[in-house]
């Protein structure tokens, strides 16, 4: 009989071997096409191709209906064809041969890497990097034009405000909202019912001042998303991203027809926010740049306010629901109620938004499409789930991209491309382009069989949930 | 006229769209019972198919001056299904590949599923209305729309024939399908238990191929019901997808037969309800019996059975 | 050599399942896995049946490496793993969750389902019985039985005598030795190591993904660690059941 000593097992890293073994120019080459002209290449190749004929369509003229293919022809069966197969080709060359330079760059990046940490290890970093862009956005608006800075209060900061509400739904209960902008429409016609008597046919006895509103909105939205969600998030959690989908739609329906909401014109004259205290006057007009530091300020409170809340007992329950629901619940979580409480505040930080933005402008129900939603999940997807830091930047290159590209690119064609960077960040970086090192290292483990990074599961305390 | 002289057309109306909706209920059944996840670009699989559809049956129908009727009209209603089918197929084969097979290789949480069909579902609609316009896209019945017979006061035309007639069929076929082959048992076995599948030689990635491929061979076929019917456009498929989902829900989500079955129940109380209360809010009615199940009988009529059992 | 295992490494993500199992099975033979809960017994088997990919080294079936086979092609070739669990597929009947373990060849059914009522009379009763309703001990019966369906040279079992009455246990193990006597290599992975080692030729014992001991049954079922740490000290093993002792 043998008794196995109980050596340490071998680590066995198998790292690719270095191609450019000495006197290897011809070496390489025969590596590089082999690679190159391997099935899996010739594959790769395909695919590449693909993309590019899809670039292609997404960039091409548009279509008729009464030609349904006359679209593929001028975008694909044209001279501008051979642009986008030369960018199909070189896509193709550095997948292909992406394992042979995978050494070099290990090489650079452990060079950079050094450097990189030790500045990022130090202590004040973040808060010192949170007051360099707070300083960037502060001074910004003052190198803008007039068109640029109402977009960076009604593109970016709103929705970055949208998207830190959301985020609180997706990146801390790992929930999804598909209907979140009708909290914002609830908030913005709310705003409209209770400041004006002539803004929409229904309203309140006494005008009120916007100010006032924040509250009641805030209530509101809460309220609405608790009646949603309680009956919803009893079962499983994808079943809400279905039932808001649906609210979103009905919400917007509603606004669209009933005649209180003024139906399709939606509500003018709603009035400017403005102070009356202590004999301080100040009113926000048409002006955009005192809205812009108005958001600004309401941002990064909720950003700080959040943080706390991230960090608090609520935030680690969250934490513990993503990571394993039925543990969490076993140790005296109340999962539900939570999971109801990250909706409820993601639903009210929506209708807050929508206060600010029906006191700032005109708006009728077509600013509350379901496409809307989607472009808050987008936003929040892309800059990272789960970073508030993150989810912002999200919205300042989205939308700032949005702006930028706004006379070469059709608005309608802007969700093509939202479309095509949801499944490309889904496919190679879940985590987001500034992600939440919590949630990229949930994201890793669930994906190797430990914990599930999210709560869609069945609610541990229904009765359907057994498995 | 009261509701009780507007039963029986009301009831007509209501199995012909029901019929419609059990046959996209299928799809997010299909694909729930093997991927335990709601395929929400479903919507767009259905909207594919009836452009599809729609563009080839147009066509068809163009070259006659009159009418067609007889064979010529069979014909044309069979290709414009058989196109809508597969464009539904390979819309939905697409999505597999896409947006769904790269994140099973890395096992990714089901959050990122959603999300990434959310994405694929933004692409389509909206490349839809890059290609064929925002606007609704009719064509002309490949048939004379006349009454066939009465029930009782309702009168049944040629159309609502047609769709209830072809929904039927698909159901019957799936239905087989399903119970009997042996791609069925492997659906069935993948639904229930995955990894032991694949001990037993099911070859999973296939199965789950396969399903979403047949899920668009409904849906596309259904969608181009649809469009000859109404119309198509790049939105379409929203409404009838959440409602066919509620269906599904309704139903017993993973459950066939109970797909079938709540696509006609959902008909049906739409049908009644539209008349009820004002037709404009008629879309709200299929959110609130959504609601209502879920906070009653979640596991839906007929309960949940080709997924996990409850 | 049926089947062997070189080095296997096998992780979850950071964290490392299998550091380097060394394991064989012969044609014919009964080879049991000991180890406590966490040990690697069911990632084993989980890697042999194709389900998890080795970080390193190989599982090789007659000698030919498995790496490149996916896991569904693997009952062809003829392994049958009956899993840590039972999982019967709960909403089908016993005849067809029998019919999925022939799921890749069904010339044999008719003669396959009579041999497995033959060996379990009990699922013959329960034939059109959902697999969800039925006991521990018939769903235990019914996942060997399916495994069987497949007509497998290697059987790989995962804990069947988990959470069953000890008379149903005998009823199992029996027929285990029944199927073995029948030419069918089996690897078993049990916690209940007395009743393993008795039935099996060789066995081998995991602690934290090694292996810690190996050797023929009743060396093992003599070895003092054995006897300590999986046999408990109550457990008093009958003297002329061991064949010889400890080599040392």
């Amino acid at each position: 009989m043998s008794t196995t000593s109980a050596t340490p097992a071998t680590p066995s890293v198998a790292p690719t071997p270095p191609p450019s073994q000495p006197g290897g120019a011809a070496a390489l080459g025969r590596a590089a096409a082999a690679a190159l002209f391997s099935l899996a290449g010739l594959r790769q190749l395909g695919v590449c191709v693909l993309i590019g004929l899809t670039l292609a369509l997404m960039t091409g003229p548009n279509g008729k209906a009464a030609e349904p293919l006359g679209a593929v022809r001028h975008a694909i069966l044209a001279p501008r064809i051979v642009t986008y197969l030369i960018i199909a080709a070189v896509l193709w060359l550095l997948i292909a041969l992406w394992p042979l330079a995978r050494p070099l760059w290990s090489m650079g990046q452990a060079a950079a890497r050094g450097p990189v940490t030790a500045v990022a290890q130090q202590r004040f970093a973040p808060l010192g990097l949170n007051l360099a862009l707070l300083i960037v956005a502060i001074i910004m608006p003052m190198f803008f034009s007039n068109a640029a800075v109402t977009w960076m209060v009604d593109g970016v900061g709103i929705y970055a405000l949208l998207a830190l509400g959301l985020n609180v739904v997706i990146g801390y209960a790992g929930m999804l909202d598909l209907g979140y902008i009708a909290f914002f429409a609830i908030g913005a016609y709310t705003t409209a019912y209770f400041t004006s008597k002539t803004a929409i046919s229904a309203h309140f006895p006494v005008s009120l001042n916007p100010f006032f509103v924040f509250p009641i909105a805030f209530v509101l939205a809460a309220v609405a998303g608790v009646l949603l969600g309680a009956p919803t998030l009893r079962l499983r959690g994808d079943y809400l991203a279905i039932v808001t989908l649906g609210f979103g739609e009905i919400i917007q329906l509603i606004a669209n027809n009933s005649h209180w909401t003024n139906g399709p014109r939606g509500a003018f004259g709603v009035p400017h926010l403005s102070i009356h205290l202590l004999g301080i006057n100040y009113s926000w007009k048409l002006d955009p740049k005192p809205y812009y530091y108005l958001l600004l300020a309401i941002i990064v409170l909720v950003m700080i306010a959040f943080g706390r809340l991230e960090r608090s007992r609520i935030g680690r329950a969250w934490a513990a629901i993503r990571e394993d629901e039925i543990a969490a619940e076993a140790t005296g979580v109340p999962t539900l109620r939570l999971k109801l409480l990250a909706f409820a505040i993601g639903a009210s930080v929506s209708g807050f938004a929508g206060v600010l933005f029906a006191s700032k402008q005109f708006f009728n129900p077509q600013i509350f499409s379901l496409q809307a939603s989607f472009l808050v999940v987008t936003i929040v997807i892309f800059g990272g789930m789960g970073n508030r830091l993150g989810v912002v930047v999200g919205s300042v290159v989205l939308q700032g991209l949005a702006f930028y590209l706004r006379d070469k690119v059709p608005a309608t064609d802007r969700f093509i491309y939202f479309g095509a960077v949801v499944i490309v960040m889904m496919i190679f970086r879940p985590q987001g382009i500034v992600p939440s090192r919590r949630r990229k290292r949930e994201i890793s483990l669930a994906e190797h069989g430990v914990g599930h990074a999210d709560s869609l599961g069945s609610a541990p305390t229904s009765e359907s949930g057994a498995r | 006229m009261g509701f009780v002289h507007q039963f029986w057309q009301l009831t007509i109306d209501g199995l012909m769209s029901g019929s419609l909706y059990a046959v996209i209920a299928l799809g997010y059944t299909l694909v729930y019972g093997v991927l335990q996840l709601i395929n929400f670009a479903h919507s767009e699989v259905f909207m594919l198919g009836a452009f599809g559809g729609l563009f080839a049956a147009r066509e068809l129908v163009n070259n006659f001056s009159d009418t067609p009727s007889g064979m010529a009209s069979v014909g044309i209603v069979l290709v414009g299904l058989a196109v809508g089918a597969l464009c539904g197929a390979a819309a939905a084969f697409t999505l597999e590949r896409v947006a769904y097979r790269p994140l099973r290789k890395r096992n990714a949480p089901r959050l990122a599923y959603l999300i990434s069909a959310i994405g694929a579902s933004l692409f389509a609609v909206n490349m839809a209305g890059k290609l064929w316009e925002r606007q609704n896209v009719t064509m002309e019945l490949p048939f004379t729309n006349g009454t066939v017979f009465h029930v009782f006061s309702a009168e049944v035309n040629t159309k609502t024939l047609v769709i209830i007639l072809v929904a039927a069929v698909m159901l019957v076929l799936l239905d087989t399908l399903v119970a009997r082959t042996r791609l069925g048992q492997s659906i069935r076995a993948v639904a229930q238990d995955a990894d032991t599948a694949t001990l037993m030689g099911v070859n999973v990635e296939r199965v789950i191929l396969l399903t979403f491929i047949i899920g668009g061979l409904l849906a596309g076929a259904g969608g181009f019901l649809y469009a000859m019917t109404f119309s198509a456009s790049n939105n379409m498929g929203f409404i009838p997808g959440v409602k066919a989902f509620t269906a599904a829900v309704l139903g017993g989500i993973g459950n066939v037969r109970g797909a079938m079955l709540g696509g006609i129940v959902l008909g049906l109380v739409e049908s009644y309800g539209g008349y009820v209360f004002q037709a404009s809010y008629k879309d709200v009615i299929a959110f609130l019996v959504l609601v209502l199940i879920l906070m009653v009988r979640p596991t839906g009529l007929l309960g949940e059975r080709l997924g996990r059992a409850a | 050599m049926l089947l062997e295992l070189a080095d296997v490494e096998v992780a979850y993500g950071a964290v490392t399942a299998l550091r380097g199992i060394r394991l064989t099975v012969d044609a014919g033979e009964i080879v049991t896995l000991l180890g406590a809960n966490g040990a690697g017994k069911t990632t084993t088997l989980r890697t042999i049946s194709g389900l998890l990919r080795p970080r390193a080294g190989q599982v090789l079936l007659d000698g030919e490496p498995l790496s490149k086979i996916p896991a569904h092609q693997l009952v062809r070739r003829g392994v049958a793993h009956s899993p840590e669990g039972r999982r019967i597929f709960p909403a089908m009947s016993v005849r067809e969750n029998l019919l999925m373990g022939a799921f890749h060849d069904r010339k044999h059914v008719a003669r396959d389902l009579e041999h497995v009522f033959g060996l379990f009379p009990r699922l013959q009763e329960r034939v059109s019985q959902a697999g969800g309703t039925l006991s521990g001990g018939e769903q235990q019966m019914l996942a060997i039985g399916r495994a069987l369906m497949s007509r497998p040279r290697l059987l790989l079992l995962d804990e069947p005598s988990m959470g069953l009455a000890p008379l149903v246990v005998r009823t199992i193990f029996d027929v285990i030795a029944q199927i073995n006597a029948e030419g069918v290599a089996v690897l078993l992975v049990e916690q209940n190591a007395a009743q393993a080692l008795k039935i099996a030729n060789r066995g081998y014992v995991l602690e934290t993904g090694q292996v810690v001991l190996d050797g023929p049954s009743g060396d093992l079922l003599a070895d003092d660690r054995v006897r300590q740490a999986y046999l408990g000290e109550d457990v008093a093993v009958p003297e002329h059941d061991l064949p010889h002792q400890l080599a040392k």
